[in-house]
């Protein structure tokens, strides 16, 4: 097993968000987690990534192996996990370029691995950027600055593909972009497929799942996840909505 | 008051030792102004924290100093001279070693005409029209004792004039190496910079010391940059860390023309350095950029006063300082918009980051703006590097001194970018990063 989360509790500002995640990855596998707005999908990203933010309160991450929570967020990333950020932060005199050679060679040293030549570097730059259709002018510029929204998310599957994770954890990548750009940014995450590594896709709409299609689905609802399923339930809550589950929530619950 | 009574009255002194060595030379027309400034410097005092303009500029570690003028034995060979001077740079040179002129280890070679580039002490000894037409008319002496302290001891410097229409390809570059070798000496270095009209240039000003000794260097810098005339001024301020550095830079911008200066700021116990802009007539355009990185207990102090005497002037400012340690920082900044000064534009910023927690900087918009239609905008940031950019790089692999060494490079890198020419960008890359690097590390 790739990742396993247990009993997960995680609060920010004094606020539980997280109440009891439970949640099982293996290598090969795409998990899609759907949900309404303020149910703690993005949390779940956050607190995988290793955001100082958030505190965790209860519950264990194991990640191949290792205790996740007890990580640095720099060395989740060098242990192979990737979050590709809702809001990608824009670093205005940071270029994309410095920014991914610096993060490949401290993977690498971190890893025990020699660093990367500039030629052997920028081969690689070149054939990852087109998996996403990335314009070649974007890689020098300044990370994210003045991007459009659909080239900030191109730039994170782009990152993604550069640094080869084992996880990558999808936070909201659909949000805001048009049909083609959202067909690019899908193609890119199903060509990084592979039996080695796992994605999770976490987003509010089930259109995603329509490029990207998951072996799971999970619904996460205020802070549990309260329904898993195979693909057609990704369809179901198309089809009814997320009220749908409030009712079955409740009746739960009742 | 007593304190200060002791170092004045070494000025004092000094200045009369100065004359009686300028033999011949003190009957020369430049000795009236000296004598002026002077005796402006007798009747003036030295600023306390109770004057505005120095309120958190506290000078007592320089007025406890007592300077000389003697002069230094220096030894320093052409070979010697390649190590301060920036590596691969094509200029006129001008070094200046301890304040005086070396035409042995100056480069001046292939000088076009339309283009003079001369010491200032030679060509007062003989009365140069030209230079005297301008020099100490621009840096007003009256009022300021550090101005008029400088201007008594004017003894040498560059003289720069670029005729009408001339475009000089090649900067101007000015060295003032000072070899102090432990002596408290104080300099005066004096530049006169003459754009002609529809003249192009770039002066570079670059201050290195050979060892760490104690001295004071008191410059003022006279720009006058003639209709439509381009001027780009880069400067290099390397002192020692026990040196005072108190800079004043004057600019007179007639119509259409258009001044730029780049200040990179190491080096120093105090640096002050007061850059001020007057727009004489209209059109005319002026950006002031700096970078200053300070540590242990530096002080940085920049005040700057630009003066929209005209309408349709754009000025642009943009200082930039790190701060660790218990270093101190000050920034003033004064835009003058005058009555008639109609459609002006003036844009301020000044950004700091703080990498300790004694650490401190003072900054200060003052706008005081007397026209109606007007464009005037100013900010200041003063924190700790962003959170949400350290996480995000984080997120990647980067550890904590690799992210913070981006993010700070980053915070100063559109300062260094702005400077045109390569080998100086190339050079204060280097320091900067290099400097960057080591308070990271250390932190």
């Amino acid at each position: 097993m790739l990742l396993e989360v247990k009993n997960l509790h995680a609060k920010v500002e004094g606020k539980e968000i997280l109440k009891g995640i439970n949640l099982q990855v293996n290598k090969g596998e795409v998990h899609a987690i759907m949900g309404p707005n303020g149910s703690g999908k993005s949390t779940l990203a956050q607190v995988l990534a290793g955001r100082e933010e958030y505190e965790v309160t209860k519950g264990e991450v194991i990640y191949n192996g290792k205790n996740l929570l007890e990580l640095a967020p720099e060395d989740r990333a060098r242990e192979g996990v990737f979050l590709a950020f809702q809001y990608p932060i824009e670093i205005p005199g940071v270029s994309n370029t410095n920014l991914l050679k610096t993060a490949m060679n401290e993977i690498r040293k971190y890893r025990g691995q020699e660093e990367l030549d500039a030629m052997e570097f920028l081969t690689l730059l070149k054939e990852k950027m087109e998996i996403v259709e990335l314009d070649q002018s974007l890689i020098s510029r300044s990370v994210n600055e003045g991007f459009s929204g659909g080239e900030k998310k191109k730039n994170e599957i782009f990152q993604m593909a550069v640094l080869d994770p084992m996880l990558s954890i999808l936070d909201e990548t659909d949000s805001g972009l048009d049909i083609d750009a959202l067909r690019i940014v899908a193609n890119g995450v199903n060509k990084l497929k592979s039996d080695k590594n796992a994605t999770i896709v976490v987003t509010h709409y089930q259109r995603l799942l329509n490029y990207i299609v998951p072996d799971f689905v999970h619904v996460l609802y205020k802070g549990k996840i309260v329904k898993s399923g195979k693909k057609d339930l990704a369809l179901k809550l198309e089809e009814k909505g997320y009220d749908w589950l409030k009712v079955e929530d409740l009746q739960v619950v009742g | 008051m007593d304190k200060n009574k002791k170092i004045k009255e070494s000025f004092i002194n000094n200045f009369h030792i100065f004359e009686n060595k300028l033999n011949g030379e003190s009957k020369g027309d430049f000795h009236k102004t000296r004598n002026d400034a002077f005796k402006n410097f007798t009747n003036l005092d030295f600023p306390n924290s109770k004057n505005e303009e120095w309120k958190y500029t506290n000078i007592a570690p320089l007025l406890s100093q007592i300077f000389s003028i003697d002069k230094v034995d220096s030894k320093i060979s052409k070979d010697d001279i390649k190590k301060y001077l920036l590596e691969g740079i094509d200029a006129h040179i001008l070094v200046f070693i301890n304040g005086d002129f070396s035409s042995e280890l100056s480069l001046l070679k292939d000088i076009n005409k339309g283009i003079r580039i001369d010491s200032i002490k030679d060509k007062l000894k003989n009365n140069d029209s030209e230079l005297l037409n301008h020099l100490g008319k621009y840096a007003d002496y009256r009022k300021d004792i550090f101005t008029s302290l400088s201007t008594a001891f004017t003894n040498d410097g560059a003289f720069i004039k670029v005729d009408d229409n001339i475009i000089s390809e090649k900067p101007f570059y000015i060295l003032y190496l000072t070899n102090a070798q432990n002596n408290s000496i104080q300099t005066q270095p004096r530049n006169l910079i003459l754009g002609g009209k529809n003249s192009q240039f770039t002066i570079i000003e670059h201050f290195v010391s050979i060892d760490d000794s104690t001295y004071f260097t008191n410059t003022i810098t006279e720009v006058l940059a003639e209709e439509n005339s381009v001027i780009d001024h880069i400067k290099i301020q390397e002192e020692s860390r026990n040196a005072f550095h108190f800079a004043r830079m004057e600019v007179e911008l007639e119509r259409n023309s258009n001044f730029t200066s780049h200040l990179i700021s190491l080096g120093g116990k105090i640096s002050r350095n007061e850059m001020n802009a007057k727009f004489n007539n209209e059109g005319g355009e002026s950006m002031l950029n700096g970078l200053f990185l300070i540590e242990d207990d530096q002080l940085f102090d920049v005040h700057s006063k630009i003066d929209h005497a005209k309408p349709h002037c754009n000025s642009h400012e943009h200082y930039k300082g790190i701060l660790d340690d218990a270093s101190r920082g000050v920034f003033n900044g004064k835009i003058m918009v005058r009555k008639d000064a109609q459609k002006t534009n003036a844009f301020q910023q000044n950004n700091n980051i703080l990498l300790s927690k004694e650490a401190l900087i003072n900054t200060k918009p003052q706008l005081e703006i007397f026209a109606d239609d007007v464009k005037c905008s100013h900010g200041a940031t003063i924190g700790q590097l962003d959170k949400e950019a350290k996480f995000y790089l984080k997120s990647r692999g980067i550890g904590e001194e690799a992210a913070n060494i981006i993010l700070l490079h980053a915070f100063a890198s559109d300062v260094i970018n702005l400077i045109k020419v390569d080998a100086v960008k190339n050079y204060a890359e280097e320091i900067i990063t290099k400097r960057i690097n080591e308070r990271i590390k250390e932190n």
